[in-house]
């Protein structure tokens, strides 16, 4: 029987996605979602423009949980499409592609979204 | 021997003879060029709702009363749309390959841009100048 132990290429169900990888996609996934946020920031804007009832109309909605959990989405699909975009306009003047330094601002990038995240919703709790 | 090519064009660019567009770096740069001003910009936003979270609406009203504030808006929502445009143009490109499907999802994508874009600014002015 032929080599048995030989690894298999992998499979999409069981290949450990690299954390550049992940970092890639979810640059894409969160620009499409931010693109889709404007429309949530027009609609506030707009609403504060229209006068006081329909701006009380849109902080209702904004302040409720859903709204929150979808303001929450949105801090940090922004926090993480700039902290990974840094990365980017690294990367476009030629430094850091590295294996080690890739895998390296990719993890810096997130924990830094997080942090970032989460520090914006406790200083907005703080205000409010 | 056959001479060198004398320029960067390739012999089917040369046949046609139209020379180069000269767009070829555009899309990228202004995407870098918006990329690192909404750097700023977007943190100035963050700042910006962060200091509104559950603000009346005269206390909204007086921020965007104050020329800084509404110059930042309004470039900020020049900066993120055009980004947009740019970012949803190269997804579009990737994964739609019919030619009609392609430019009608492209022409779509670019009216709603300038639509909702056009909306977000006429309201910062709207609330800037008070009407």
């Amino acid at each position: 029987m032929a080599n048995v132990e030989r690894p298999l290429s992998p499979h999409l169900q069981i290949y450990r996605w690299p954390i550049t990888m992940v970092l890639s996609i979810l640059h894409r996934v969160t620009g499409v979602g931010l693109g889709l946020g404007t429309l949530l920031l027009t609609w506030w804007l707009a609403a504060a423009a229209a006068g006081p009832e329909h701006y009380a109309t849109a902080q209702a909605v904004l302040g409720s949980w859903f709204g929150r959990l979808v303001l929450f989405g949105f801090t940090w699909a922004l926090f993480l499409h700039l902290c990974n975009g840094i990365r980017h306009l690294f990367w476009d003047m030629g430094y850091g592609y590295e294996i080690k330094t890739a895998d390296r601002t990719a993890w810096i990038a997130l924990a830094a979204s997080l942090v970032l995240t989460i520090l914006a919703f406790a200083l907005a709790y703080f205000w409010y | 021997m056959a001479k060198p090519h004398k320029t960067m064009n390739t012999p089917l660019k040369r046949v046609r003879g139209l020379g180069s567009a000269r767009g070829g770096t555009h899309h990228f740069w202004i995407q870098r060029v918006t990329a690192v001003a909404l750097i700023p910009l977007s943190l100035l936003l963050m700042c910006t709702v962060i200091r509104l979270a559950g603000a009346d609406h005269a206390t909204v009203k007086a921020a965007f009363g104050n020329p800084l504030v509404a110059l930042l808006a309004l470039l900020t929502i020049l900066a993120a749309f055009w980004h947009f445009k740019l970012g949803s143009q190269v997804i579009v490109e990737d994964y739609v390959h019919a030619e009609g499907a392609k430019l009608a999802t492209l022409l779509a994508i670019t009216f709603a841009i300038f639509v909702v874009g056009g909306i977000a600014a006429i309201a910062v002015l709207k609330l800037f100048f008070g009407a």
